[in-house]
C-alpha cells in the first residue's frame, strides 16, 4: 500500500490514479469496528466503478470527484460522501450508514437497500429506490421515472418533482413528494399525511439538512389492490 | 453493453486535437465493447468535392484513368473527387467487388473494424485526425455477428452516421418498409435499420430533431443513439432509459459518453456542466453551415 499516504494517525488519503481500486476496497473491507483509521479521502476517482463497496466499519469516506457505478454498494455503517456525481446503482443494497452525494445520482440509486440514509443533493435519475427494503432516501432535486418501483419498506422523500409511474407496483414504503408527480404507477395512490408520517418526514428533512416543512409534501403509498390475485382479472393474462 | 463516445467542438482551436480526444474516450470504453470499434469523423471538406471511405481486403489499385486523391488507412481508404465525377467513380467501383463503399459525403470519413478499441483506432491513425465533430463506438455484439460490417457506426446516407447501445425489436418490420422506399442495407443488423430510418426521414425533408422525434414512435426496443450529420450531432435515449448516457458541455465542446469514465480526460471537464440526457428527449447541436 505504498500510495496510501497517512496524513495523521487516523486520516488516510488514497489516490486512485496511483493505486488499484481493489487494494482500496480490500483495505476498507478489512477495517474492524474499532479501527483508528476513521477518515478516508479518495482522490482521482475518475468515474471508477464500485468505489468503497462492502464497507462494514463506521468510518468516514470522502470521494473527491465523480464516482462510477455501484459506489458505496452494500454499505454497512460507513458515512460516505461524494463531492461529485454518482453513476448507476449508488448505495445499492445498503444495510446501514449514510451515503451523501453532493451532485446528481444516476439511475437505480438506493436499489434494494435495507437500511441507512441516502442523501442526494442534486437530481436522481430513473428508478430511484427501486425495490427498496427499508432505506431512507432524500432527494433534494427531482427523481426520474419508475422511482420506488416495487418498493417494500422505508421512506423516499423527493423535494423536487417525480417522473412517470411513481411507486409502480408498490408493496409498502412511504413516498413524500413536494413538487409535481408526472404520473402515479399501478397501485400507488395519494394518502392522508398522518401525525406519524409528519414525524418521520420531519426527522428525515432535518437529517438531510433540508429547509422544507412536512406540510409542503404530499404522501403517497400503496393502495394494496395488487396484494392478492383477483379472479376477475384472469382474462387479462 | 457497448460504449458510445461523441464530441462536438464549439471552439475551432480544438479541431486538431479531435482525433486524440476521441481515441482516449474510446479506450476508456474498452470494457463496455471489446469486440470491435469504429468512428466517424467530420473533417474539413473542399467545395465541390466528395469523399468516399472505402474498405478492401485486396488493396485499392484503382482502374487506369480514374486518377483520384486516395489516402490509405490500413484496410480503409478515403478517395476525394469532384462532385461531377460521382457517377464515373460509382461505376468504376461497382466493377471492383472486393471494394466496399463504407461511407460517402462532403466531410465525413468512417472507419471500423474488429478488435479492441485501442488496436482499431491505432490501425486507422485516429489520434492524428482532425475535425469539427466525431462519434465512436465500442461494440459488445448481441444482435448480429462480430464482423467489420457489423461494427458501428452505420452510415446509410451522405454525411450521416449512427451508433447505438441497445437492441431493437422491430427492425425486420422497419427494414422491409424502408427497402420499399429505396433505402439499401448491407447487413441484417438492427442498428443499420435505425440509421436507415433516420436517412429516410432526412431524405423526406425532416430536420434531424424531427427525425429523432419520429424515431421514438417508430423504433421499438432499447437504445441510446448518437447521430452525426454534416453539421450536427444528436442524442436520443429510449423512453425507459435502459442504456446509460452522460453528457458534458463547456464553452469549447459538447461531449457524450456512455459513462463518465470516457469524459474524465477531456480538457476543462472539472468545470463542465454534466448531465444525464432525459429519456425520450431529443438533443441536438448544429454548427453554422
Amino acid at each position: 500500500m505504498s500510495a496510501v499516504h497517512k496524513t495523521t494517525e487516523d486520516a488516510v488519503i488514497f489516490d486512485l490514479a496511483a493505486e488499484e481500486l481493489r487494494s482500496l476496497n480490500a483495505a476498507l473491507q478489512a477495517l474492524g469496528g474499532k479501527t483508528n483509521r476513521t477518515a478516508w479521502t479518495i482522490v482521482n476517482p475518475r468515474g471508477a466503478h464500485a468505489i468503497a463497496v462492502g464497507v462494514t466499519a463506521p468510518v468516514a469516506i470522502t470521494i473527491e470527484g465523480h464516482a462510477g457505478y455501484y459506489c458505496a454498494g452494500m454499505n454497512d455503517g460507513a458515512f460516505v460522501t461524494i463531492n461529485g456525481n454518482a453513476g448507476t446503482g449508488l448505495a445499492e443494497n445498503m444495510m446501514s450508514g449514510t451515503v451523501h452525494v453532493k451532485g446528481d445520482a444516476s439511475q437505480s440509486a438506493g436499489a434494494t437497500a435495507h437500511g441507512g440514509l441516502l442523501i442526494i443533493d442534486g437530481n436522481a435519475a430513473a428508478r430511484c429506490g427501486i425495490s427498496m427494503k427499508g432505506v431512507d432516501i432524500v432527494v433534494k432535486g427531482n427523481a426520474g421515472h419508475m422511482s420506488a418501483f416495487m418498493a417494500q419498506s422505508g421512506n423516499l422523500v423527493i423535494c423536487g418533482d417525480a417522473g412517470e409511474a411513481l411507486g409502480d407496483s408498490l408493496y409498502e414504503a412511504r413516498l413524500f413528494v413536494k413538487g409535481a408527480v408526472k404520473s402515479l404507477g399501478a397501485d400507488c395512490e395519494g394518502k392522508e399525511m398522518t401525525a406519524e408520517d409528519k414525524e418521520i418526514l420531519s426527522a428525515l428533512l432535518q437529517k438531510a439538512g433540508c429547509h422544507e416543512t412536512p406540510e409542503e409534501f404530499t404522501r403517497y403509498g400503496s393502495a394494496r389492490t395488487l396484494y392478492h390475485f383477483h379472479v376477475d382479472n384472469a382474462g387479462a393474462y | 453493453m457497448c460504449g458510445i463516445a461523441g464530441l462536438f467542438l464549439k471552439n475551432p482551436s480544438l479541431e486538431p486535437a479531435l482525433g486524440r480526444m476521441l481515441s482516449g474516450m474510446l479506450s476508456a470504453l474498452t470494457d463496455r465493447g471489446p469486440d470491435s470499434a469504429g468512428f466517424a469523423i467530420y473533417g474539413a471538406g473542399a467545395p465541390g468535392q466528395l469523399k468516399y471511405t472505402l474498405r478492401s481486403a485486396g488493396g485499392f489499385n484503382l482502374p487506369q484513368g480514374l486518377e483520384l486523391s486516395c489516402t490509405a488507412h490500413d484496410d480503409h481508404a478515403v478517395i476525394t473527387f469532384p462532385v461531377a465525377r460521382e457517377a464515373e467513380v460509382r461505376a468504376a467501383l461497382a466493377a471492383r467487388p472486393e471494394i466496399t463503399i463504407v461511407a460517402t459525403g462532403a466531410r465525413m470519413e468512417l472507419f471500423k473494424g474488429v478488435g479492441l478499441p485501442d488496436a482499431v483506432t491505432k490501425r486507422f491513425g485516429l489520434e492524428k485526425m482532425s475535425g469539427s465533430h466525431a462519434i465512436g463506438h465500442t461494440r459488445m455484439a448481441t444482435e448480429s455477428a462480430v464482423t467489420t460490417a457489423g461494427a458501428h457506426p452505420f452510415s446509410t446516407g451522405a454525411d450521416q452516421c449512427l451508433v447505438h447501445n441497445g437492441s431493437l425489436s422491430n427492425h425486420n418490420d422497419v427494414r422491409r418498409v424502408l427497402m420499399r422506399e429505396g433505402i439499401t442495407f448491407a447487413t441484417q443488423n438492427d442498428t443499420e435499420v435505425a440509421a436507415g430510418y433516420l436517412s429516410h426521414q432526412l431524405r423526406e425533408g425532416k430536420k434531424l430533431n424531427e427525425a429523432l422525434t419520429n424515431a421514438l414512435d417508430r423504433l421499438d426496443g432499447f437504445y441510446t443513439f448518437v447521430v452525426g450529420t454534416e453539421n450536427g450531432f444528436g442524442v436520443l435515449r429510449d423512453p425507459v432509459a435502459c442504456k446509460p448516457a452522460v453528457m458534458a458541455e463547456t464553452a469549447d465542446y459538447v461531449a457524450f459518453g456512455s459513462e463518465y469514465r470516457a469524459l474524465a480526460d477531456l480538457p476543462g471537464i472539472e468545470a463542465a456542466h454534466l448531465f444525464e440526457p432525459e429519456p425520450g428527449q431529443v438533443y441536438f447541436w448544429e454548427r453554422a453551415a
